[in-house]
């Protein structure tokens, strides 16, 4: 119940930041619709702790800013790579644990590993995520299991 | 004027980085290669510029909206690169490979991933 409520409010929060325009009639409009969708959710029972993980709260946020600068970095990596005259490229395919204990933090890890450049996710299955690198470096870097590790401080003891 | 310079600068950079990944897309041999350029262009570039608009169109709505594209570009861009590299490789494309490592780990794997490894 808590969750759908959360979801309720998340989504007439989503509303009012988009509206732009805040007349009794309108708002009335976003509550209904917001409502409406979070018991359609309900019905549809994809408001579970997949579909809107709302549990990971604090951990969450402070997991964001850690993967963006090591977006950053890996980005500039890759620009470095292309702009060099002699492509030194060294693609690698491996595999690599994933120890999250939840599917959330799973497809966290492996979405993480697609969205830092270098690297990309290619399959998930049983705790191990096949993994298309362009380097044996940043092969290594993933292999390291250091972003496995923030994934699973992330996933904390949920 | 401050603001103005720093928002010029982050456009400016981040057309630079959609520049070098579109040259990264064309001097890279294959197309899982060619995907960790494109992704340059997903992650770094658009941030870039979406900051620097941000900064242009200070704390509005569009601000707002901007921080919303970003967000789900965030989440959309890795599931469809992903769809992506695993269409190419049910499809039968073989990476170009300079070292596959995917034999080292034990036959914990071994046993499916049917039509991944050829």
């Amino acid at each position: 119940m808590f969750r759908k409520l959360g979801l309720a409010v998340a989504l007439f929060a989503l509303w009012l930041l988009l509206s732009g325009i805040y007349q009794p009639l309108l708002i009335s409009f976003g509550i209904a619709s917001s409502l409406l969708v979070a018991w359609i959710a309900h019905r549809m029972d994809v408001a579970d702790h997949e579909g809107f993980p709302i549990h990971l709260g604090v951990k969450a946020v402070t997991y964001w800013p850690w993967l963006v600068w090591e977006i950053i970095k890996a980005n500039i990596d890759v620009a470095l790579i292309i702009i060099k005259p002699n492509l030194q490229i060294t693609p690698t395919m491996f595999y690599s644990n994933a120890s999250q204990k939840t599917e959330v933090g799973q497809v966290t890890y492996a979405n993480s590993i697609t969205l830092t450049p270098g690297t990309i996710s290619v399959g998930v299955a049983d705790g191990t995520v096949e993994v298309h690198a362009l380097t044996t470096s940043s092969a290594d870097e993933v292999i390291g299991g250091r972003m496995d590790k923030r994934v699973c401080q992330m996933e904390g003891d949920n | 004027m401050f603001l103005d310079v720093l928002s010029w600068i982050l456009i400016l950079s981040g057309g630079v980085f959609g520049v070098i990944s579109a040259i990264g897309v064309l001097r890279m041999p294959d197309i899982y290669t060619r995907m960790h350029a494109a992704s340059i262009a997903d992650t770094i570039a658009l941030g870039l510029m979406c900051g620097g608009m941000m900064l242009q169109a200070g704390w509005t709505i569009v601000t707002i909206k901007l921080i919303l594209i970003l967000v789900f570009i965030f989440f959309a861009s890795p599931t469809t690169t992903h769809a992506l590299a695993k269409a190419a490789i049910a499809g039968g494309i073989k990476p170009i490979l300079h070292e596959d490592r995917r034999k080292k780990v034990s036959d914990k794997t071994s046993n499916k991933g049917k039509g991944e490894k050829s």
